[in-house]
């Protein structure tokens, strides 16, 4: 149970990082042409990603007890308040500046995308900041 | 068409179908909230002893969290070997620096990135996702005009 737990965890995984590849969400210039508007395409990543996650969001909890391999569906919840809408805006900021956002970070090491690490060697270390001297109170 | 997609529009579309497909499996079989801010805060726990990276629901997602990051690292190696096309960008370091440490404050700080939010979120119905969804593109798009106004390289 655990193992077919741990590989179903892999396997989804790499269904998303294979899904940033084909749609080269993992090359920043990209990204960056359609935040200045000379390439649509980040728009239809985020439509087909969001209609499949959709329906198994909304369909799984209403024809299933529960998960396959787990016993409860998580929810979730995210709070309209200021610290999410200032975090909101610190992480666009990012996300303008260099083209990049966590999940392509990631998956551009398995491309051999390796200028991703000082993407991901920044992401960890603003993590930290957070966690470390701004937690939630 | 050819305007709004120089590149072409169908990889985009499977790609991203692919990405929904890979958020919709994880949630029917494990039942979980497939983000990926999260483990930038997650796998601080192994080594930190800062208490916010010690809560419950880090030390309890921390193992599935990295797998699943693996899983990300392993989808890229795939296509990286199905199609044989590698890739290094030409973003400056300072950029990609600079970037990342806005990313990872950023994202913890709003609990959630444009997968957290903008996949998981809105697939959830919750409208603070939206709302978060319309800032951080909205400071993303205005930053990228900025610099290329300056002539920033």
């Amino acid at each position: 149970m655990r193992h077919a737990h741990t590989l179903a965890v892999l396997l989804c995984g790499s269904l998303f990082g294979l899904g940033l590849s084909v749609s080269t969400m993992t090359h920043p210039e990209v990204v960056l042409d359609f935040l200045l508007f000379r390439d649509l395409g980040l728009l239809l990543v985020l439509v087909g990603a969001i209609g499949m996650a959709l329906l198994a969001y909304q369909l799984g909890p209403r024809l299933m007890q529960k998960p396959w391999l787990a016993d409860k569906f998580s929810a979730h919840q995210s709070q309209a308040d200021t610290r999410t809408l200032i975090g909101a805006a610190i992480f666009g900021l990012g996300w303008g500046i260099s083209g990049v956002c966590p999940g392509p970070a990631i998956t551009g090491l398995g491309v051999g995308n390796w200028p991703m690490l000082y993407v991901l060697a920044g992401i960890a270390v603003g993590a930290y900041v957070q966690g470390r001297w701004f937690p939630p109170r | 068409m050819s305007e709004l997609f120089p590149q072409g529009y169908a990889h985009y579309l499977a790609g991203g179908l692919m990405i929904g497909a890979g958020v919709g499996l994880l949630f029917l079989l494990t039942g979980l909230i497939g983000g990926m801010s999260s483990v930038f805060s997650s796998t601080w726990s192994y080594v930190s002893k800062v208490p916010y990276f010690q809560a419950p629901r880090y030390l309890r997602s921390r193992r599935w969290r990295l797998v699943y990051a693996a899983g990300l690292i392993l989808g890229g190696l795939l296509y990286l070997g199905l199609s044989g096309e590698t890739f290094q960008t030409h973003v400056s370091a300072w950029r990609l620096m600079v970037g990342g440490l806005l990313i990872g404050f950023g994202a913890r700080l709003g609990k959630g990135c444009t997968a957290g939010h903008g996949i998981c979120g809105l697939a959830s119905l919750q409208w603070p996702s939206l709302l978060a969804v319309m800032v951080f593109l909205s400071t993303a798009i205005g930053i990228a005009h900025l610099m290329r106004w300056l002539g920033v390289a």
